[in-house]
């Protein structure tokens, strides 16, 4: 069945003042304000979480699962993404954290860059049969996703169409533990530790996954409060060996936004991330100015996941963090690359991801009019009205640029009475 | 409908303009994907060519339910050998361009290849105009 899309970003209102500060700064123009508050048009939201970042009075906030939603699952299990990893002081030992997962109340916990060493496989490998154009675009931020499906349909044929190390996880997990206990796909929930909302929109509406293992996601802001109380205890009970994580130093680096090409070998590669420097590569892409470079990584948050709008620490402190967790692992794991990986691979049957991802769908915004020429009639009204417009952006019509405004009222989505200019 | 847009001499950090503005307009009306993809290409390429080569001068896109036709027109030193131009590979760009990553020789030809319908009138000391069409079906 197809659901309609919904963003996981949301207002309160008893808190937005109505500034303007989040209209003006969102890439996609996906947010007015009307009657004082801000509102988001959830069909243009990509849920980069700009609006979260930057609201002075934390009245934008991501919908995600408290953690008594574990309450309703038999079995709940943890996947800890490289930027939960980030989180944590890189010579904390793994098995502490993972310990104090499972004293804030999950049974167990799935180490995502393991599943890492599966995907940067297969991404090597789809490389070599590749014919298609480039450069290919990879799909492991939802928000890029989002973002080539409503303003860059034209690109989608250069997604990489392999699943995110984390959705892999979720999917052999769920597999193994439904069957290892013998339980109900019902009773297991799988819990994504998030560090933005775009991956909650990504479990709740399936965007690149056509059956997607994972029950929800908790942000990482949500639960490092108890688990790092947890954390602190354990650290002093036991004094375990430095354990980094399962899988190789190569994955951990996912959470920062070269990790990918350093994963997968790709020297012909660039990594690119924050809003408006992702905005401007995908235009260099579909302007076909890089037809040379073979793959791109794109993460809407700049410098990576790391720097996700729901992560705890602070985003410079995150990147020490995982650089040092990086160190502690390499210690521990053969020099090259495609060996270390090759000793991790432990999993029996890990999922191929090609079989489970379902092509992108083209999203685009909604023509002005859904006739052609009834189209260039409104964008005829349009032209006419900007015209009378000052184009000074001022904002007090709630949309973020004179044009917007423009764009609104021959849309049907506010007056002309809206601008102060025009009812003088 | 007439849409205009200038293209600047010299003006490299805004190269691509006219095309991303043409893109977008062309989203709103609902042009499929790939024709507006198509469009984009060709127009930037000929932007690109109308400041490198023409000095600068003005696209101009015509817009109907049916065709887009975009002209991409200067005042500048023209093209002796319009045969030779449509070559792939063949360039007289500087090595200052170069070194900016264009004067590979694909520009024209790439215009005729994403383009239905294509032509150049050219005069040595009067200028250049490209004619590309695409049918919107
Ligand atoms: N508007 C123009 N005015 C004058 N000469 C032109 C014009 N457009 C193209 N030419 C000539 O035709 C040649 C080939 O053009 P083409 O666009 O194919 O390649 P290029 O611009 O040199 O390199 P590329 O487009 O690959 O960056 C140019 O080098 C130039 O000599
Ligand atoms: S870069 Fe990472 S944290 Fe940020 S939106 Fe994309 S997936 Fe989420
Ligand atoms: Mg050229």
């Amino acid at each position: 069945m197809e659901h309609s899309y919904l963003n996981s970003v949301r207002v309160n209102n008893d808190s937005c003042t109505g500034c303007l500060l989040c209209v003006k700064k969102c890439l996609v123009h996906a947010i007015r304000v009307r009657r004082g508050k801000a509102v988001i048009i959830s069909d243009a939201c990509i849920d980069c979480g700009e609006c979260i970042r930057c609201c002075p009075t934390r009245a934008v906030r991501t919908l995600a699962e408290p953690l008594t939603e574990l309450k309703r699952y038999k079995v709940n299990i943890a996947l800890a993404t490289p930027s939960f990893y980030a989180q944590f002081d890189g010579t904390l030992s793994a098995s502490v954290l993972w310990q104090g997962l499972r004293e804030i109340g999950f049974d167990s916990v799935f180490d995502v860059p393991l599943a890492g060493d599966y995907i940067s496989e297969e991404i090597e490998t789809f490389f070599q049969h590749y014919q298609g154009p480039y450069p290919v675009i990879s799909s492991a931020c939802p928000a890029v996703l989002r973002l080539i499906q409503t303003r860059y349909p034209e690109l989608i044929p250069h997604v990489l169409p392999v699943l995110a190390p984390a959705e892999a996880a979720a999917i052999y997990v769920r597999r193994e533990t439904i069957r290892r206990l013998n339980l109900a796909p019902e009773e297991v929930g799988i819990w994504f530790l998030s560090p933005c909302p775009a991956k909650g929109t990504n479990i709740h509406q399936s965007i690149d996954v056509a059956h997607t293992a994972v029950t929800g996601s908790l942000t990482l802001s949500s639960i490092y409060g108890p688990l790092s109380l947890a954390v602190d205890r354990i650290r002093n009970e036991k004094n375990e060996l430095p354990e980094a994580t399962v899988g190789t130093s190569y994955q951990l680096a996912w959470g920062l936004d070269e990790g990918e090409l350093l994963s997968t070998g790709c020297r012909n590669g660039l990594s690119v991330s924050g809003p408006d420097d992702v905005d401007e590569i995908l235009q260099q892409i579909t302007l076909n100015k890089l037809p040379d470079v073979k793959f791109i990584s794109c993460y809407i948050c700049r410098s990576g996941c790391v720097g996700g709008p729901c992560v705890a620490v602070n985003k410079f402190v995150g990147m020490k963090n995982l650089k040092k967790r990086i160190a502690m692992r390499r210690l521990r794991e053969r020099a090259n690359r495609s060996e270390a990986m090759q000793a991790a691979r432990v999993c029996d049957g890990f999922p191929a991801s090609r079989q489970y991802i379902k092509p992108l769908k083209a999203k685009p915004a909604p023509p002005l009019a859904g006739d052609f020429g009834a189209a260039m009639e409104k964008m005829e009204q349009l032209t006419a009205l900007e015209e009378r417009l000052p184009g000074l952006d001022c904002g007090a019509c709630g949309a973020p640029t004179c044009h917007n405004f423009a764009e609104d009222v021959v849309r049907g989505y506010g007056t002309e009475e809206g601008c102060i200019f025009l009812k003088r | 409908m007439e849409k205009r847009y200038t293209v600047e001499v010299d003006d490299f950090e805004r190269a691509g303009a006219a095309s991303i503005s043409l893109k977008e307009l062309l989203q709103k009306l609902g042009l499929a994907p790939e024709t507006v993809r198509r469009i984009a290409i060709g127009t930037y390429e000929g932007e690109i060519n109308c400041l490198i080569h023409g000095g600068g001068g003005v696209v101009i896109a015509d817009i109907t339910p049916h065709v887009i036709t975009v002209r991409i027109e200067d005042h500048g030193p023209g093209i002796p050998d319009v045969e030779k131009a449509m070559q792939e590979g063949w360039s007289t760009a500087s090595e200052e361009i170069r070194a900016k990553g264009f004067g590979a020789g694909m520009g024209l030809p790439n215009m005729k290849k994403v383009s239905d319908t294509f032509r150049i009138e050219t005069e040595v000391g009067k200028g250049t105009t490209v004619i590309m069409g695409f049918s919107c079906v």
